[in-house]
């Protein structure tokens, strides 16, 4: 480790080392772990009028984590069913829109990555540019499209394919169909970044030995694109189920996303030490479930990072 | 393993948009034979390797295996077995796994691949190695394992793509004495490209010399080494001193060449010209470094040298002399150390002398470049 740190100063000199190296512990001390101790400091206290902070009433307390199992006190019920029902649904929304999302993107990535001309220029640009528009504007824009009188009910009307308007918005298909597109990019450049690398001569090895398409992809460019594969699922995963802002315009009136009642607590409720717990339970989950799903399928951290 | 299918090429031509990547192509190798395709790169036969593997479509003509049109056929169905330039191993399959993929891709039992692969690392002198993958093997390995690969499908014809180009001289050398071993233990047809006329010669049975797309000359490498066809073939394979001229006299299958600086030579036309070459033809006339002997300073005759020496060096096998040449570039006379003591003729000129069967005149065209 010290050997390390001896060469990285060798190599950038002592000024330029200490400001890359202040820098980088800026970035992940200051603005990333000290934010999140002082958030998990929060979620253990109970919520109290400004004036008692610091008093004797702000002791460490499990309250607010009950709060999320077992519901208000005195509630009359055994378990918190709506919030926890909220939170396992936003987490199996948030896969199944990161399993969409590969499917989807991995062909994608596949056809960039293996194919050669200034066309995959325009096709990679096509699919940033939409990135340039605010995330917002983007859910609104998409609102439009699946609006009961949007542009996609009215084609589908007009045409004979429904009688009447289908309430995407209700089963919520905009909203899926909004969180699918709003990380798109970053499933399809992970792998395409992978794909990129592979030689082309290995797939025409298989061909030539008799291997089906299946079968290639299977055991040649599957295999090798793990490391994109699981980078981009991790991310779409964190991103989606820690989406705000899809849901709140895109989703039905029925379905709550984790995110949005975190968002309650600190905002409307006015409870950041509730809104916190709530919030390290979504992330400590997130976290389990990817750190799970990495070992189930022989990934190392370091994979991710390629 | 089915030994002995046979390719043809049948008027075969490849096009890329305007770009003539093969022209008129005829070729018929024939069963267990070790067949070479020679050339410069870009001159088309890598392409050709492509049309018999059935990677690509011929714009014309026809590719035959065993007799069989492979028109429309893919190169997952056809009988060939294709080994890439950079060997194109699975880096994340253990040896074993890359050597028996194509059993995998029948559905053989893991018990049965694993036997074959036991066999096939024996054959290639790699027992026990199974288990590591490509990237724990050295160059030389990697190349076996690529070549056990190719045979473990049982494939009728093994496609050869320049397989050798990334190993190091001594390797090149030592696998070039390998695959010919190999290859006359299984038995199967090879078709081996190569810029290497070294390799070309040593390994094959057959070589086609090719150009621009074209193929010059086919033949066993001693008629393509002391028989060319064409200019560039002479010029391509080995080295040649060249002397250009027009045909003076034509006496049986001898010519005698009015050269531009080392006056009438008498040359032997090479077979396949013969008849071909008429008196006031533009010509060329090849003979090698080694063809060359020294003679008394001031001999004349038609098949005595003079020119000025510009160079001597020793090379330890021989005595090389360079002298103002004829065809441009100079004339390079080699000769072989036996113990004789060199006597430097540096800045005088030399005489030599060479037998008539040992140059060969040929209608003037293009010369290799490299």
């Amino acid at each position: 480790m010290s050997r390390s740190l001896k060469e990285f100063y060798n190599r950038n000199g002592v000024t330029m080392g200490s400001i890359l190296l202040g820098l980088v512990l800026f970035w992940t001390v200051g603005l990333i772990i000290l934010p999140q101790l002082s958030m998990l400091d929060f979620s253990f206290r109970p919520n109290l009028p400004p004036p008692e902070i610091g008093g004797p009433k702000d002791v460490y307390t499990l309250e607010n984590y009950k709060h999320l199992v077992f519901g208000a006190e005195g509630a009359g019920q055994t378990y918190n069913s709506v919030d926890l029902s909220v939170f396992f649904r936003t987490i199996v929304a948030a896969i199944f829109v990161t399993i969409f999302n590969l499917i989807l993107c991995y062909p994608i990535a596949y056809y960039l990555g293996q194919s050669k001309g200034n066309h995959i220029r325009v096709f990679a640009l096509m699919l940033i540019i939409p990135y340039w528009i605010n995330e917002i504007l983007r859910a609104f824009a998409l609102r439009i499209i699946f609006g009961q009188s949007g542009v996609l009910n009215t084609v589908l009307v007009s045409t004979g394919v429904f009688d009447q308007p289908f309430d995407f918005i209700r089963n919520d298909i905009a909203l899926y169909a909004g969180l699918g597109y709003a990380y798109i990019l970053l499933m399809i450049f992970p792998i395409y970044n992978v794909i990129e690398s592979l030689d082309r001569n290995q797939i025409e090895a298989a061909r030539d030995m008799g291997a089906s398409w299946t079968r290639i992809h299977r055991r040649i460019v599957i295999p090798y694109a793990k490391p994109g594969i699981s980078s981009g699922c991790t991310m779409v995963f964190m991103l989606s189920a820690g989406a705000l802002a899809a849901p709140q315009i895109l989703g039905g009136p029925s379905s709550l996303w984790f995110t949005q009642i975190i968002y309650q607590w600190f905002n409307q409720g006015g409870n950041w030490p509730q809104g916190a717990a709530y919030a390290v339970v979504l992330l400590v989950a997130c976290i389990a479930l990817v750190l799970a799903i990495m070992r189930l399928f022989k990934v190392n951290m370091g994979d991710i990072g390629k | 393993m089915s030994a002995g299918v046979g390719v043809d090429l049948e008027n075969l031509w490849i096009r890329f948009g305007d770009f003539v990547a093969v022209r008129d192509a005829n070729v018929h190798i024939k069963g267990g034979d070790f067949f070479s395709f020679l050339g410069p790169s870009g001159c088309g036969k890598t392409t050709i390797l492509r049309a018999v593997s059935g990677f690509l479509e011929p714009s014309e003509g026809n590719v035959l295996i065993g007799g069989n049109n492979m028109k429309g056929i893919g190169p997952n169905k056809r009988p060939t077995a294709l080994i890439f330039q950079n060997l194109a191993l699975f880096p994340l399959m253990k040896v074993w796994e890359n050597i028996t993929f194509s059993m995998e891709i029948k559905g053989a039992s893991f018990a049965e691949r694993r036997k074959r692969a036991d066999e096939l690392l024996d054959m290639i002198a790699l027992p026990g190695q199974g288990d590591k993958l490509p990237s724990e093997l050295s160059g030389g390995q990697k190349q076996r394992v690529a070549i056990a690969r190719a045979l473990c499908a049982e494939p009728d014809v093994l496609l050869l793509d320049e397989p050798l180009s990334a190993l190091d001289l001594k390797l090149r050398q030592h696998m070039r004495t390998e695959l010919r071993e190999i290859q006359k233990r299984v038995g199967i047809t090879f078709i081996y490209i190569t810029h290497d006329q070294g390799e070309a010669l040593t390994m094959s049975d057959n070589i086609a010399v090719m150009r621009d797309g074209v193929i010059d000359q086919i033949g066993d490498g001693k008629s393509i080494y002391n028989d060319p066809a064409t200019p560039f073939a002479a010029s391509f394979v080995g080295e040649n001193n060249v002397f250009r001229g027009k045909v003076k006299k034509v006496i049986g299958n001898e010519a005698l060449i009015s050269t531009n600086r080392s006056g009438d030579l008498m040359a032997r036309i090479s077979s396949a010209n013969h008849g071909k070459m008429n008196v006031g033809d533009d010509a060329m006339m090849f003979i090698r470094p080694e063809a060359f002997a020294i003679a008394p300073t001031g001999t004349q005759g038609d098949h005595f040298v003079t020119a000025q020496v510009t160079n001597e060096e020793f090379e330890g096998n021989a005595f090389n002399i360079f002298m103002e040449g004829d065809g441009g570039k100079e004339l390079k006379v080699s000769l072989p150390n036996l113990g004789q003591s060199f006597e430097s003729h540096k800045g005088e000129p030399l005489t030599l002398d060479y037998d008539v069967r040992n140059a060969v005149a040929v209608p003037a065209g293009e010369l290799a470049t490299e």
